[in-house]
């Protein structure tokens, strides 16, 4: 027997040996739970994407699974978000080829998409911007929905959507939301990226709160432990604890995008750690070399470029 | 100049599935051996086991071939090869070693030139070379008691040739030194870095299918379909 509704993980699916049975219990257990008593999610993922690799790719099928897999969480889409050129890490290509790596490598996939709107900012976007930017942008199609009007998609048109919030909670306010409630964004990331959390100057501390306390924080580990220890010996994240959802990533998959740039710059072969478009489109266009590695060189990082202005005035 | 020795790579294993893990292995070991000045990689063999290997969870070969084939469609260097796995019975890796070689042998065009008695037929020191490509793990089991017969260890080494790429969690370079077989060739073992690591191990992906979870990106997506589409690995624990 097998019960396949697109809205129940695939972990639960496929009844076969007896081995299942449990399996089935809490699908009948899930099945009685309305499908609007789950949470409706979508992940976003920040970063320099410079280039995108096999790894990020997998840290959404982890999320996904894991997500799901609660039984409170439907992940819906899965958005990658490349960073602007404003950022000015060392060896930061241009945002226009690691968009376009990013949509190749996301091509045959149904429920991931690339979002241009932070790389196209003037300066360096926060991360706690750009998600409130995609939870508003969620909130603005819901209340679309329901008012049976057009969505907007057109990116920067904050003012009309912040006018259309206001429409919408009244409407609200006014009659029983039918629906499942607005999908919650959500920050997909590795340890690397919590942990990050800790170097001084790099995130302000509101924004931090923000994260793990107005959406909430999604982190593929392999070293679990280490992960849990610094959510422990920090307030802010031990007080958001249940916002913070730690995967455990089972297999090394080490594809850092510096080691892809190293290797591409001894003409040794990405073909595997890199979809097959990504690696074409490289290799076409000679985007990684010993040149474009010294790129920012001596340039302060965004953030903490910001930092210093801000303790300045 | 002194010009390049010329090297088919040849990986035997299960393949149960393929991944991506072991299409890097190829990757790699090219890299590497031009790296050292001396050689030209020339082609790539993957070789499915037969099915009376015996392993667990052994799918049948005609699937796990197939599986091969699909994720080799994109490249240009590395092919499948069937016939170990339609042998009547499983055979050892030295008999498989031997087999390629005299294919590789019999299809060069040079020998006719030889054949002819030419003064000025290319000249025989670009003899291809075929080694055996593996991961450190199985170098390891070189140590295993009854495993390998001593004999073909030696053949292996001497004959053909080593590449072997290292894997977390291995010591190449104390495996031979554990192995005066191994120490005694050692210039024809090659121990490539793999820089990137990348423990895509096919058990954990047959795991993760059998629990229904995601192994997009960590194989071909032409293999994910294939193994959907055949339901394979469907439930853990097949016996």
């Amino acid at each position: 027997m097998c019960l396949l509704r697109s809205s129940i993980s695939p972990s639960l699916c496929l009844v076969k040996r007896g081995v299942r049975v449990f399996r089935l219990d809490l699908q009948l257990q899930i099945l009685s739970m309305e499908n609007s008593e789950k949470t409706e999610v979508v992940l976003l993922a920040c970063g320099s994407f410079n280039p995108i690799t096999n790894m990020h790719l997998r840290l959404f099928e982890l999320a996904r699974d894991y997500m799901n897999g609660t039984g409170k969480y439907e992940v819906i889409k899965g958005i990658i978000s490349p960073v602007g050129d404003a950022y000015k890490k060392k060896g930061l290509i241009s945002a226009h080829h690691r968009v376009i790596m990013a949509e190749l490598a996301t091509r045959n996939s149904k429920w991931l998409e690339v979002d241009t709107w932070e790389s196209l900012q003037q300066d360096w976007i926060e991360t706690a911007t750009v998600l409130r930017h995609h939870q508003e942008k969620l909130e603005a199609s819901s209340c679309d929905q329901q008012q049976d009007s057009p969505v907007l998609e057109r990116p920067g048109r904050k003012r009309k959507w912040a006018e259309q919030r206001q429409d919408c909670s009244q409407k609200k306010s006014l009659e029983q939301t039918k629906t499942k409630g607005v999908p919650k964004v959500k920050l997909l990331c590795g340890a690397d990226l919590l942990e990050s959390f800790g170097v001084p100057n790099l995130w302000k501390g509101e924004d931090i709160t923000k994260i793990v306390g107005d959406y909430g924080l999604i982190c593929i580990t392999r070293a679990g432990n280490d992960a849990q220890k610094f959510i422990y010996e920090s307030d802010v994240l031990w007080k958001h604890q249940n916002n913070i959802h730690l995967v455990n990533e089972w297999i090394t998959n080490d594809i850092s995008s510096t080691k892809i740039r190293r290797a591409l710059r001894r003409g040794q072969s990405i073909r595997y750690l890199v979809p097959d478009l990504v690696q074409e489109y490289i290799e076409k266009h000679s985007l990684y070399s010993s040149e474009s590695e010294e790129r920012n060189v001596g340039v302060i990082l965004a953030p903490l470029q910001r930092k210093t202005a801000e303790a300045d005035t | 100049m002194k010009s390049r020795i010329p090297v088919v790579l040849l990986a035997c294993g299960s393949f149960n599935p393929i991944t991506n893990m072991h299409l890097r292995l190829f990757e790699v070991a090219r890299d590497h051996l031009h790296q050292t000045g001396r050689y030209q990689v020339i082609g790539g063999i993957i070789s499915p086991v037969n099915d009376n290997y015996g392993k667990k969870d052994l799918v049948a070969a005609r699937h796990r071939v197939a599986m091969a084939r699909l994720a080799l469609q994109t490249s240009d260097w590395i092919q499948v090869d069937p016939w170990e796995s339609e042998q009547v019975q499983w055979m050892e890796t030295v008999k498989v070693l031997r087999h390629h070689h005299s294919e590789l042998l019999r299809s060069l065009p040079w020998k006719e030139g030889l054949d002819q008695g030419k003064a000025d037929s290319p000249a025989p020191a670009a003899v291809p070379e075929l080694k055996l490509l593996c991961g450190a793990d199985v170098l390891k089991t070189f140590q295993t008691p009854n495993l390998w017969k001593d004999t073909h260890i030696q053949e292996i080494v001497e004959k053909f040739g080593l590449v072997c790429v290292d894997r977390a969690g291995h010591d190449p370079k104390g495996y031979i030194l554990g192995s005066p077989i191994l120490q005694r060739y050692q210039d024809n073992i090659h121990l490539a870095r793999e820089p990137v690591q990348n423990e895509i191990s096919a058990t954990y992906i047959r795991r993760a299918l059998g629990q229904g979870q995601s192994v997009k990106y960590l194989l071909p997506d032409a293999v994910i379909a294939y193994i959907k589409e055949h339901d394979l690995y469907a439930s853990p624990g097949e016996e």
